[in-house]
């Protein structure tokens, strides 16, 4: 656990200059020993803005802690430490039959990161988001504190950890349940989607008869056209593994490639492509890598974005505004002609996120990305903020970089409640932007704790 | 199932090293002086699917546990070890150790004087039975002494020159040494270090070291680059050496 000079960037490719880079490799030390600035932990990366940056102060590197602790086969209980990635995780579980309940579009994220964003997947319909699976964590705070937090114990820091972007401290472990499954396949359906009215009334039938479900649209699609796009859906499926061992190799892109090969042009292309492949398709067996991870396949793909990088937004609508303003968001971004490589669609169902600043609410959510083409994509960003919040939206802080005080005010309502559990070791380029001229008091008193873990 | 001793085995490299041999169904029986970090370390193993771990903390600088640790992994393993692992070691800070006479000892001590007398142990027990393998991590840095860390090069190239005699007295007993000579591996004794693209990870490192020991290579640098940087530098007439900032 020593101190390097080191540049890390978030998936938006933004870098936060001089930034102190600490490597964390025992769950028993102290995360913070010796450090006079502010610190965040940093997992894998896989947030977008900067959310995972703190620059002029330092980041805890947190994926030296990639132990597993415990097991039980019996029950789907693991505890593993924070730095375990969801890939480790699943190449451990998945032969014995057990998945994680909830995983987002990349398996490249830390369990702590997962944590920290209370990541949600394609069920959120049915288990609700990562945190609700977690049944216990380790919290390691600045004042030197060490405290196991589950609903039953210290319930107020565990709702404020899960969910808590890194600023309550530091996730040393988790225990998960997980869920069993009897196989890596997923039997899968893809169905052409004509347009925004035909999502909605498909999404609510998909949602009841599938465990996974989530829409890519095209975003040059325009007038009657807007929300035209395919739904996937999928159950786990019962048949076993076929060719044991990793099925394909890992693609990657080794350079940087200019923001110019990613015009209007190539992303149309893509989309109409994409849409055509996937018009009919039977239901089929698909590996689950393929059907949760597809962009896993190609490391570093958030290189053809250029240097610069892409910005994204996410957001949730109440379901009664959802149809107006998704229609209204889509036809926005196609005016604009600065087209979405991806933009996903899924309805987002009322099972309640633990964490006082989770994101996952009931609605519909819509995630769209934008190479960085300066100002002006900026600026369209900003008024997809205005017409969302005008919507009674919220916004996802790990894919975010445009959010103003105001709009993060808006989207958690626990604000308040969450920053009494803030340490004041703990900050970064994120909260600073969102809770710029809000001072904050920590109100609760960090009294070093008694107990120890196990 | 392989019988595998450790010792070091909150080092990173051997950390690597046990969780291959963990998912080949090995039995473990490790050996370091955090308790704590071994047992992270321990319980680890045992999720990825070791088929028998043990833990026994103990400082190795101090010589006088040698014996009854040995003893006491014999035990555990129901014999001998098939495969000794040697990792700890220090780096020591340079110019700590350039004004401090206690500080080159303390790395000289853990590098070459408790290896060295530990090895001897498990030499003399692998000898009875005539099989098995020793594995000695040495370092690059034993190669040639650097203005940049001299005590440490010269505890390197002490246990080097060990394995290599260790080797010659063994190998017709049926007892395999193998020298390893990792380059530069992020890990946390580096981790005060810029990281060049030179720098390798531990699980490299542990990959090439599980090969060495199935081919029975006698030395292995690893990566297997720095073996032609390495023969370079021996190569540099010491008049012109000196004069580098290494
Ligand atoms: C291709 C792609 C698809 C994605 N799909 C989804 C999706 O479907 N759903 C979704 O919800 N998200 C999605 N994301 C976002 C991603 O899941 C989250 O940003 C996730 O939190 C990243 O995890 P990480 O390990 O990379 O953490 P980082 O990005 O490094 O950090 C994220 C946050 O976690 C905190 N943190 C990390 N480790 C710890 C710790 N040990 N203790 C305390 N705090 C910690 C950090 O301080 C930071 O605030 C996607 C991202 C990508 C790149
Ligand atoms: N990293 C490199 O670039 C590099 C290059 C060439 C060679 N090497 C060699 O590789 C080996 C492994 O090092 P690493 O890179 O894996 O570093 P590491 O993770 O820092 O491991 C060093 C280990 O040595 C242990 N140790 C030190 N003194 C000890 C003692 N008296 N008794 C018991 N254990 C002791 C430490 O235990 P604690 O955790 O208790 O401190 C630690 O586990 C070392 O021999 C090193 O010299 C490393």
């Amino acid at each position: 656990m020593e101190r390097g000079q080191r540049r890390l960037e978030s998936w938006g490719r933004q870098v936060a200059a001089e930034t102190e880079v600490r490597d964390l490799h025992w769950r028993e030390a102290d995360p913070f020993a010796g450090l006079t600035g502010s610190a965040l932990p940093y997992g894998l990366g896989r947030s977008y803005g900067d959310s995972c940056l703190n620059q002029g102060g330092a980041l805890l590197t947190t994926r030296g802690l990639d132990r597993f602790a415990s097991f039980d086969a019996e029950a789907g209980v693991l505890r593993c430490e924070a730095g375990v990635s969801l890939e480790e995780l699943i190449e451990l579980t998945l032969p014995r039959g057990w998945f994680p309940r909830v995983v987002p579009g990349t398996k490249l994220v830390t369990v702590g990161g997962a944590v920290a964003n209370d990541v949600h997947g394609k069920n959120h319909h049915r288990a609700g988001s990562f945190g609700c699976h977690v049944r216990a964590l380790e919290l390691v705070r600045s004042d030197g504190s060490r405290r196991v937090c589950s609903r039953e114990q210290h319930p107020e820091l565990f709702a404020a950890t899960v969910g808590g972007l890194g600023l309550t401290g530091v996730v040393t472990w988790v225990e998960l349940q997980l869920r069993q499954v009897e196989g890596p396949y997923l039997a899968a359906e893809t169905v052409a989607l004509r347009d925004l009215d035909h999502y909605f009334q498909l999404s609510v039938e998909s949602d009841a008869r599938f465990e996974y479900t989530v829409a890519w649209v095209d975003c040059f699609a325009r007038g009657r056209r807007v929300g035209r796009g395919i739904l996937h859906r999928a159950n786990h499926s019962d048949r076993p593994e076929v060719h044991p061992g990793p099925a394909r190799g890992r693609r990657s892109v080794p350079f940087d490639l200019p923001a110019a090969t990613l015009n209007r042009l190539t992303v149309s292309a893509f989309n109409l492509a994409y849409h055509r492949r996937h018009r009919r398709r039977a239901p089929r067996l698909e590996h689950l890598d393929r059907f949760f991870f597809p962009l896993d396949g190609v490391a570093h793909w958030n290189r053809i974005y250029g240097k610069r990088g892409l910005l994204q937004l996410q957001c949730v609508v109440p379901p009664e505004a959802a149809p107006e303003a998704v229609r209204e968001l889509l036809e926005r971004v196609a005016r604009s002609g600065q087209g979405s490589f991806l933009a996903v669609l899924k309805s987002f169902g009322d099972v309640p996120s633990p964490g006082l600043l989770s994101f996952p609410r009931k609605g519909v959510t819509l995630a769209l990305d934008f190479a960085h083409r300066g100002e002006r994509t900026v600026e369209l960003l900003r008024e997809l903020y205005a017409v969302a919040r005008q919507a009674g939206g919220a916004f996802y802080p790990a894919k975010d970089a445009v959010m103003s005080v105001e709009d993060f005010e808006a989207s958690f309502p626990h604000l308040a409640e969450f920053e009494r559990h803030l340490d004041p070791g703990c900050s970064s380029s994120f909260w600073r932007r969102v809770r710029a001229g809000r001072p904050w008091q920590p109100s609760l008193p960090l009294i070093p704790s008694p107990e120890n873990t196990p | 199932m392989k019988r595998v001793l450790v010792l070091g085995a909150t080092s990173a490299i051997a950390e690597a090293t046990a969780r291959l041999h963990a998912l080949r169904g090995g039995a473990l029986f490790l050996v370091a002086r955090n308790p704590a970090r071994l047992k992270a370390v321990a319980d680890d193993l045992a999720v990825r699917g070791a088929g028998r771990v043990e833990a026994f903390v103990a400082d190795l600088n101090d010589l006088s546990h040698h014996a009854e640790l040995l003893a006491a992994a014999e035990t555990a393993l129901g014999g001998p070890p098939d495969v000794a692992l040697l990792a700890y070691g220090s780096l020591g800070t340079a110019v700590v150790l350039d004004r401090d006479p206690d500080a080159a000892v303390d790395v000289l001590n853990t590098n070459l004087v408790s290896p060295v007398a530990l090895l001897t142990l498990v030499a003399a027990r692998l000898e009875k039975v005539g099989r098995g393998t020793i594995v000695g991590i040495s370092s690059v840095a034993g190669d040639r002494g650097r203005g940049g860390n001299a005590v440490y090069g010269a505890s390197k190239a002490g246990f080097t020159a060990f394995l290599s005699g260790l080797r010659a007295r063994l190998w017709r007993g049926g007892v395999h040494v193998l020298t390893v000579k990792p380059g530069q591996v992020d890990t946390p004794m580096t981790a005060h270090m810029t990281k060049s693209r030179l720098f390798a990870t531990p699980g490299l490192v542990a990959r090439g070291i599980l090969a060495a020991v199935d081919r029975q290579a006698d030395v292995v640098y690893l990566p297997w680059f720095w073996r032609p940087i390495l023969a370079a530098v021996r190569a540099l007439p010491e008049r012109i050496f000196k004069q580098l900032r290494i």
